[in-house]
């Protein structure tokens, strides 16, 4: 192994130098000479026609450059929609138009109306406020049962409701669904909601557009999981700029979980503007106009159904979601529910029979999509909710119902479409029982109640299904995207290495560990390899990061391209050392003869490559320098088991949790600190959702969750020094690396423990008829349900 | 990664201010305050936790800040001759938290509002004027009978709050001192709205020679007020359990999102009872 650090080693994470010594380098740090700022002004009502929009005013005041409105896109195309479904009739979704500036009609309080360009963004903003619109106000549709009655106020006027598609998967179950409920033993039946979330990164969003008048190339510098998505969606399908007048960069990026993903309207404003105006535009989130415009995540409502026989076993399962789409579709909002939340509905356990329906609805309020986990940890709620109350009502230990329909026999092909490679649901769960030391609850429970405290212990599985692929299946399933992954590795003369890759790093780590892979691979310390990523003009191509699929995906891709590196130089160290290809072996960054002492080191051959005096010119180029397009075959299959233990204060209400562990799979690790560091974050994020965060509209679809006065995210005191660990490992089988993924599990696998957890607490209480509550557990909800 | 900007990127620029433009002064005598306060549209500035804010957002524009935060009068910690703990109206929660340990009760609740850097900032005075109807400070001050002194004359805390965000001070009126008698038993309970942090119901409960006095901020839609009932029941038997039989109050609730008019009542009583054993 590398003495600094190969594959297994904790090694500490070479970016934190400096995202903590504020040498950094976001897309606000960025400064364009001659650069013009831009300010949106919104929409202040959820729906409404607009009847006029009067600039004048405004376009006198100082400073101010141009106003544009939506009638300076027609022509432009709209923000395009990644993903299309198709529904349980065959029929594909309805997929509105969605223009960067609102065109006749406004659809959610934040949809932007008009954009003011001036020397300043306090000029930009002045202007904004001096523009008049004229906006017949439109009844709003908020609630998603609401939205699909026959008279309801439609979002879009030119679609036939408010319903984007009636998804059923697997269709051709159904009828064998409901012949298992007709003889089932017993079926335990909830009804729950699972909260719409605001990402909230750090990092607000910012855009920067660039034009270069003399070659005609677009730039855009933006806050993005994934630029070269952004600029394939962008170039090809709102400006019409093809990709090489085209580069998108997304220098160090302050936190994603997903709302980073997506291509926005502000993107290709800017980039826009800027060519029309032949300077540089920038605009700056503020955090209020994050909450009205960047997408949310969740808010599915789901009716839930669980069959079992007389021994207690899974017989069948059904499903009923409404998924919030909100105004629009974005980019893969409409993958979440289906794809990403059916296919996982079989969780870790046997059940024969499972029919899911999603029905899409379009509402006024603000866009849904992916949020860190997005589709799987809904799909994970509802599961290990119905499972928690099926082992209430049958009076059985909810851990034990869980191991008696494990599965246990892979690979194990689900009835919702997908295939379990490896896992060992039973050491997880094993190892979960020790860590969190199940044994012992009860003693700690009679602590709790000496000290007037309410304690609950919840316990759950999760599975997850991660680097998305493969293309050619998922283009079946209604993505208009590749989902591989690519690389370039790039030796230089002296020996050192530069690895491209498309996978963005935005607090993963990747700097860190992919150099652990590569050195690894080769024998050399990982300080010889250094990881660029986050410009198009720099790696060839990426579909970026989301899904978990950074390491199993992006770096499969640079093992590939490593293993070329490696073939080649094998090739020129055979040339040199006069032997045969196949007696080359590299270990320690040393290329020995098998059977001799002969003997060169990765230096010398990386040199031969670059100074080619010694070379094999005619069957071999120059150089050494490899691509590889790596597409997995499956997804990987991260799997656990989680353990809450709170207390709730029977007074106020108000639950703290009291230990948190974590008893995770992701196969091979190749950085067990940066693991752990992802599974706390997922952790922090799943608590906030169970305990704090909730967006919420009232009835006129006025957001009143605005601002962190409202908004109330997790904090270190929310949390516990978690127990987490990942010793379980059945490595993946089908990418080089073994690997899983671990950057969502956190948020999976932690809103049904937590909940489990406060139904339990109240339960031991006795409050018998509690068999659930809605998130977030608020102190004033949980108080509520107490007093029945 | 390393820098990205292409070659003609400039250095960082400054933080864009989003407020809208107003003069701004910072005098050092209340006499050179209150004629800076004249002009029309002026309004003083203390330690802006709330009104910096509100300038950010654009929901107030005044012709001209008035720094109140550079006046020596205004600041600082003492004990008058009747045993009064005086606070200067500038003194930053901080400095009381860390001052105040006459009146310990005080401090603690000075050294729990908001997070260190809205307590190295925010101010005394400046949170009694605002009255905010989830501010910690109103529900010291009326709990301890305290005296509110403004550059004209002395307002008992009885007679200072006069609904949400609203008190008698008239315009171009500062206040320059607080006067808290300091009680023979004290506490102040906040129970915590979960995103803002500020009180969903706090109560201070002060114990005197001559009877108790409970204040509740946070709760009622007036604002803070004194619970009558539970001082009556107090002041004849100083324990927790004197209040557990009481109804809850009558205000009016607030009820939103964090919580219902039922449920803030419920934590008044609460928060008394534990108020009352935290004071001992």
């Amino acid at each position: 192994m590398p003495k600094d650090g190969g594959i297994g080693a904790s090694t500490k994470r070479r970016e934190d130098i400096r995202f903590l010594t504020g040498t950094g380098q976001y897309t606000d740090d960025i400064n364009l000479r001659g650069q013009a700022h831009v300010a949106f002004l919104r929409s202040d009502v959820a729906h409404g026609r607009i009847k006029g929009i009067d600039t004048k005013a405004a376009e006198g005041m100082p400073g101010v450059v141009r106003i544009f409105t939506g009638a300076d896109f027609e022509g432009v195309g709209g923000l395009p929609c990644g993903w299309q479904v198709t529904d349980r009739h065959g029929e594909v979704m309805q997929e509105p138009g969605h223009p960067v500036l609102a065109q006749g009609k406004v659809r959610h309080v934040g949809d932007p109306i008009a954009a003011v360009v001036a020397e300043t963004p306090e000029q930009a903003r002045d202007a904004v406020e001096a523009i008049a619109v004229d906006i017949e106000e439109l009844p709003a549709v908020i609630d998603m049962k609401a939205a699909l009655a026959d008279d309801a106020p439609k979002v879009h006027d030119d679609l036939k409701s408010n319903l984007c598609y009636d998804w059923g998967f697997v269709e051709e179950n159904k009828a064998a669904v409901e012949e298992a409920f007709g003889k089932a033993a017993h079926v335990t039946s909830l009804e729950l909601v699972n909260n719409r979330l605001v990402a909230n990164p750090m990092e607000p969003r910012v855009a920067v557009g660039d034009f270069a008048a003399h070659s005609g190339e677009s730039t855009l510098y933006t806050t993005s999981q994934n630029p070269h998505v952004i600029r394939l969606l962008m170039g090809a399908f709102v400006l019409g700029i093809p990709e090489h007048k085209l580069r998108v960069v997304a220098p160090d990026v302050g936190g994603g979980f997903g709302s980073k993903i997506f291509h926005y309207a502000e993107e290709a404003f800017c980039t826009f503007a800027a060519k029309q105006l032949k300077r540089p535009v920038k605009w700056t989130s503020s955090r209020a106009e994050a909450f009205m415009s960047d997408a949310h995540g969740r808010d599915h409502v789901t009716k839930i159904e669980l069959a079992l026989d007389a021994d207690n076993n899974f017989t069948a399962l059904r499903t009923e979601t409404y998924a919030n789409m909100g105004a629009y579709l974005s980019t893969f909002a409409p993958s979440v529910p289906t794809w990403l939340h059916g296919t996982l509905m079989a969780g870790n356990y046997r059940t024969p029979l499972i029919y899911v329906n999603v029905k899409a609805v379009f509402t006024n309020t603000v866009p849904v999509d992916a949020y860190r986990g997005a589709g799987r940890p809904e799909a994970t709620y509802q599961l290990e909710r119905v499972i928690d109350k099926a082992a209430r009502e049958l009076g059985v230990d909810p851990i034990a119902l869980r191991r008696q329909n494990f599965v246990t026999e892979f690979p194990y092909a689900t009835p919702v479409a997908v295939e379990y490679d490896t896992g060992d649901y039973v050491a997880t769960m094993d190892k979960l029982e020790e860590i969190a030391d199940i044994s012992g609850f009860e003693k700690r429970l009679a602590e709790s109640k000496a000290r007037g405290k309410l304690r609950g212990l919840g316990v759950n599985c999760y599975i997850e299904a991660c680097g998305i692929a493969p293309s050619n299946l998922v283009g079946q399933l209604g993505a208009r995207a590749g989902l591989y992954e690519s690389a370039t590795v790039r030796v230089n003369a002296t020996g050192g290495l530069v690895v491209m890759t498309g996978s963005h790093s935005h607090g993963q780590g990747h700097e860190t560990s992919f150099p652990q892979v590569v050195a690894d691979m080769i024998g050399i310390d990982a300080s010889m390899v250094e990881i660029e990523h986050g410009d198009t003009d720099k790696a060839p191509m990426g579909m970026g990061t989301y899904g978990s699929r950074s390491l199993a995906v992006g770096g499969s891709a640079i093992v590939r391209a490593t293993e070329k590196i490696i073939a080649k130089a094998k090739r020129i160290a055979a040339h040199i050392m006069e032997a045969s290809e196949d007696d080359i072996e590299l270990k320690n960054g040393q290329f020995t003869v098998a059977g001799t002492d002969k003997s060169l080191a990765w230096g010398d051959v990386t040199l031969a490559a670059y100074v080619p005096h010694n070379y094999p010119l005619d069957e071999l180029e120059p150089g050494l320098e490899e691509t590889a397009f790596y597409d997995p075959s499956n997804f990987t299959y991260p799997a656990g088991a989680y353990a809450c233990e709170v207390e709730v204060d029977p007074e106020t209400g108000k639950v703290t949790i009291e230990s948190f562990a974590a008893a995770d799979d992701f196969g091979n690790i190749v950085n067990p600190m940066i693991v752990s560091g992802q599974v706390h974050g997922g952790l922090a994020q799943g608590i906030g959702q169970a305990l704090l965060e909730g967006c919420v509209y009232d009835e006129n679809g006025q957001l009143l969750t605005g601002s962190y006065m409202d908004y109330a995210m997790p904090r270190a005191e929310d949390v516990p020094f978690y127990k987490v660990d990942h010793s379980c490992q059945t490595p993946c089988t089908h990418n080089p690396l073994g690997v899983k993924g671990c950057g969502e599990a956190g948020a999976i696998g932690s809103p049904p423990a937590v909940v489990n957890a406060v139904v339990d607490a109240l339960q031991r209480a006795g409050h018998t008829n509690v068999m659930h509550i809605d998130m977030p557990l608020s102190p004033s909800r949980v108080w509520k349900t107490m007093q029945g | 990664m390393k820098g990205q900007g292409r070659s003609k990127a400039t250095g960082p620029v400054q933080e864009e201010t989003k407020m809208y433009a107003f003069d701004f002064e910072r005098p050092d005598t209340i006499d050179d305050a209150l004629k800076a306060l004249g002009a029309e549209d002026a309004q003083p500035l203390s330690g802006g936790q709330t009104l910096i804010p509100t300038l950010k957002s654009r929901l107030a524009m005044p012709s001209k800040l008035v720094s109140l935060t550079a006046i020596p009068e205004l600041k600082g910690i003492c004990t008058s001759d009747d045993g009064a703990l005086c606070v200067g109206a500038a003194t930053t929660h901080a400095e009381v938290a860390a001052g105040a340990g006459a009146y310990p009760a005080l401090a603690a609740l000075a050294g729990n509002i908001g997070d260190p850097a809205v307590r190295n900032r925010g101010t005394i005075g400046g949170s009694l004027a605002n009255n905010d109807p989830s501010a910690c400070y109103p529900a010291a001050a009326l709990a301890s009978g305290a005296t509110i002194v403004t550059n004209s004359r002395q307002i008992a805390a009885d007679d200072f709050f006069d609904g949400m965000f609203t008190t008698v001070l008239d315009e171009g009126e500062i206040i320059v001192e607080v006067r808290f008698p300091v009680p023979q038993k004290a506490s102040y309970q906040k129970f915590e709205q979960p995103a803002s942090r500020f009180a969903l119901v706090g109560v201070f409960v002060a114990k005197y020679p001559d009877g108790v006095r409970v204040a509740v901020t946070g709760a009622a839609e007036d604002g803070v007020f004194r619970w009558t009932q539970a001082e009556t029941a107090l002041s004849s038997d100083f324990s927790a359990g004197a209040v557990s039989g009481l109804d809850v109050p009558d205000n009016a609730m607030i009820g939103d999102l964090h919580g219902s008019p039922e449920y803030r009542a419920h934590l008044v009583k609460v928060m008394t009872g534990r108020a009352v054993k935290a004071a001992g």
